[in-house]
């Protein structure tokens, strides 16, 4: 319904622009139609991020129609050995994905790798943050660094992913750069970010270590304080919050969402569908939807998406040896 | 406040937004009668909608005209064909079903609807009195307390050991919470028990069990044993009323189980399903004997505990909402990404920057509340018509529709294998007589019970949780009281008919 109805739009917008003459206001379309395969079910992030590209991508006419399909299972591993062993008929398809790709390839849950499916772009991203309290005494990563050698059994981090996964890392991945055991980060695993938050207001836990978006709205309605970000510069979005370079911890960290294709795809189609991608990000529906979902635009094409995810695989391989997770 | 009110009301009373609480009432109630979309999945698939209406207010009231009108109708499908289709409707079958079967299901209905209606209402005006102070209480549980509060929600199965069925409960109880460990919880990075099955990986869908255990078996047993289903179902549908004795019977059931709904659900990590548990416990262990042999059975109070304490607890969750930016639930946190998509940010600001919307939101409940129940009334005969269709046009439309919900999800067809597979071992566990309702329970609270405990036992670095924390200590007396207390009292009773009773 909502679909036929940005199709008309679109084909109405279109008769107008050659009804008149003047250069086109819509975006030259470059599909005619695109599949998008979700790898979880409806509602989650990933469901999000292909529903919300689609419809950019149709509303301002890059591509004809885009259609949707939802295979969850596997944590998402169903929809990775589906779009591999059936890639010759999965030309048309983009799979949506994101970090946990990578990490869950290193533990071997995934039977797959990145390297097995086509890179296309990563288009969206998320930076990690630590937090802590409105009322702890910590202010910044020092102050939580001297809590945990003070006492490291009771200064515990919490987070909204098994251990092992990317929360987790994160945590981990701070800690050692600014000198200490990773090992021995007292990590405690909640099921949701939300519930990692209350238990960091009730005090239960001393941090947490979560998606810099996700802390943004609670710093400004000052519930939280954000302690570190792994930005390479400070985020617009809440600029007081300081980066953990700034405070000497050596730390960079994009928690990512792009898209993959079936393996053996062409390299006209590869282009076709990266010169899609790339022409959303100047599109007035693109940013509305950006806007509404508080994506963050970070960008990485091609080759360069590819040497970033290669980089991110080998530290977190890395750091996973270290903690013991691989 | 009554200032607020006076906005808040203005703000709602407009023709417009009258009409979409009507129409948020309606769609909630019938996609929600569809086991598998829950009022999570209904209010992502309005959100759209609501968020092009563009005005803050009106998009809320729509929300939650859709909110109450699913959970609404999700009590409706528990009730008529014994298929829960959200975890926190499962109690609601337990004492709605036997009531449908026995040609009540009018009566069930509407004692459903009312206590909803009043629950959500109390709970409402809990929360506008309340909300700024209960903001303290959210955040006094810690994952110590979660795991106690997740013990005292497992002593509901002692309501099902009652008939002399004591091993049988706890034998279904243990596979249940065996059951509950399958694939990948919050604590491990790797599956476990997935016998290297893929769809396997994310565990059991609750959806899909709940069919299997509940309404599979139903359909199956009505057709392989059609002298029991002739005699009750499929007759005329008598008893829509309730009368007064009914109605002072069940009312201090809906006084008590609003405010204890509401107070479990203020806490972000228990909400409605525990609330629906412990309301039902409760409730069954303070009512008096004969009473209690009831419950289970098609009792009213069975009926109107978890119904009153599911919606309660529901609008108790708006409170980690609105006064801290939680969200305590599934449900709150659809509905906290649609305030941000409309520019409202949630949290103990929003009652000082933006009343209009915090009243709105409050009023939004109360209007939600009533409208379902002036268009739910009379709607109620007809709904209940449905089981007048006879059986071998409504087995395999319920069979239908069990299948849809546990499909419809996920999109993912193994679903229906484990589904078909499941509901075959369930139906053979029914005709040995073993209660499927405490396998259901120790499913849904057993990954919560042991993510809690594992917590708790991280943070103290073993079991000093216990001693440490005076509340987790409390929780567990009340749980031993819940599950020992039944017990204690069916054998004083047996003792006391053989004529060897104690002193009283």
């Amino acid at each position: 319904m909502k679909l036929k109805l940005t199709r008309r739009a679109v084909m109405v917008a279109a008769a107008a622009t050659l009804a008149l003459g003047t250069p086109a206001v819509a975006e030259e379309q470059i599909l005619d139609s695109l599949h998008f395969l979700i790898p979880g079910g409806a509602g989650g992030g990933w469901d999000g991020t292909a529903r919300g590209t689609g419809e950019a991508l149709t509303g301002a006419g890059i591509v004809g129609t885009a259609s949707y399909e939802n295979m969850s299972g596997g944590g998402g591993g169903k929809a990775i050995g589906f779009l591999i062993e059936n890639a010759d008929s999965q030309h048309g398809t983009l799979m949506v994905n994101s970090t946990p790709i990578v990490i869950r390839s290193l533990t071997g849950v995934f039977p797959y790798n990145f390297r097995d499916l086509t890179m296309v772009a990563g288009t969206i991203g998320d930076y990690a943050a630590i937090v802590v309290g409105k009322d702890s005494a910590i202010n910044s990563m020092g102050d939580l660094l001297a809590a945990y050698q003070a006492d490291p059994r009771a200064t515990a981090i919490g987070g909204g992913s098994v251990p092992g996964g990317m929360d987790h890392l994160v945590a981990a991945m701070v800690m050692k750069a600014a000198g200490e055991d990773p090992t021995g980060v007292k990590y405690i695993p909640y099921d949701a970010g939300g519930m990692a938050m209350a238990a960091l207001l009730s005090g239960e836990i001393a941090a947490l270590s979560t998606g810099f978006s996700e802390a943004v709205d609670l710093a400004n309605a000052g519930e939280v304080k954000i302690i570190g970000v792994t930005s390479d510069e400070r985020v617009s979005a809440y600029a007081d919050a300081a980066t953990m370079m700034e405070q000497g911890i050596d730390v960079e960290f994009v928690n990512w969402r792009g898209f993959f294709a079936a393996p053996g795809l062409s390299d006209d189609k590869l282009a076709a569908y990266q010169a899609t991608l790339a022409k959303m990000y100047e599109t007035p529906e693109w940013e509305a939807v950006r806007e509404r979902n508080g994506w963050v635009n970070i960008h990485n094409n091609g080759d360069d998406f590819v040497s970033f995810l290669e980089n991110q695989e080998k530290i977190i391989g890395d750091l996973m040896s270290e903690l013991g997770f691989r | 406040m009554l200032e607020g009110i006076m906005i808040g009301l203005t703000t709602a009373f407009t023709f417009s937004n009258i009409l979409l609480v009507i129409g948020g009432c309606l769609i909630g109630t019938f996609i929600g009668m569809l086991p598998g979309l829950g009022p999570m999945s209904i209010i992502s698939i309005m959100i759209p909608i609501a968020i092009s209406i563009g005005d803050p207010s009106a998009a809320l009231i729509l929300l939650a005209g859709v909110y109450y009108g699913a959970i609404f109708g999700g009590s409706t499908s528990s009730i008529l064909i014994n298929a829960p289709g959200v975890a926190s409707t499962v109690a609601t079958s337990f004492d709605g079903y036997p009531l449908a079967r026995a040609g009540k299901a009018g009566k069930a209905l509407t004692v459903a609807a009312i206590s909803s209606f009043c629950g959500g209402t109390i709970g409402a005006v809990l929360l506008m009195i309340f909300a700024p102070a209960l903001a303290t209480v959210a955040l006094l549980f810690h994952s110590a307390e979660y795991f106690a509060l997740m013990v005292v929600g497992l002593s509901a199965i002692a309501a099902f050991a009652g008939t002399g069925q004591v091993v049988k409960a706890l034998l279904m109880t243990v596979l249940g919470l065996i059951m509950a460990t399958v694939g990948e919880g919050a604590l491990f990075n790797l599956p476990r028990f997935t016998m290297g099955i893929m769809d396997l990986q994310s565990g059991f869908g609750f959806v899909t069990l709940a069919m299997a255990m509940f309404a599979l078996p139903e359909a199956l047993y009505l057709v392989m044993d059609p002298s029991r289903s002739n005699n009750e179902a499929g007759g005329e549908i008598k008893d829509l009323r309730i009368s007064r004795a009914e109605a002072k019977e069940i009312a201090p059931v809906i006084a008590r189980q609003s405010i204890q709904g509401f107070l479990i659900g203020v806490l972000p990590g228990a909400g409605a399903t525990i609330a629906s548990f412990l309301g039902y416990a409760v409730e069954r262990n303070i009512a008096s004997k004969e009473d209690q042999e009831k419950f289970g059975k098609g009792s009213l109070k069975g009926l109107a505990a978890p119904e009153a304490a599911n919606n309660a607890a529901c609008t108790g969750s708006f409170v980690p909402l609105l006064t801290l930016g939680i969200p305590g639930s599934g449900t709150t946190a659809i509905l906290l990404g649609a305030l941000i998509a409309l520019n409202v940010n949630p949290g103990p600001r929003l009652m000082v920057d933006k009343p209009e919307i915090f009243w709105a939101v409050i009023i939004s409940m109360y209007i939600g509340n009533l409208v379902l129940l002036i268009l739910n009334l009379p709607l109620i005969p007809y709904i209940a018509k449905i089981l007048a269709v006879p059986r071998n046009y409504l087995i395999p439309f319920i069979l239908f529709f069990t299948m849809m919900g546990a499909y419809i999800g996920q999109n993912n067809a193994t679903e229906l294998l484990l589904l078909v597979g499941l509901g075959i071992c369930a139906t053979v566990l029914r005709f040995a007589d073993y209660p499927l309702a405490p396998l259901l329970i120790g499913f849904i609270l057993g990954s919560m019970l042991e993510d809690n405990f594992a917590r708790a036992m991280q943070l103290y670095d073993g079991l000093g949780f216990i001693l440490a924390r005076p509340m987790t200590m409390g929780l567990l007396g009340i749980a031993a009281v819940l599950i020992i207390l039944p017990s204690y009292r069916a054998r004083r009773a047996r003792l006391r008919a053989k004529g060897i009773a104690d002193g009283d």
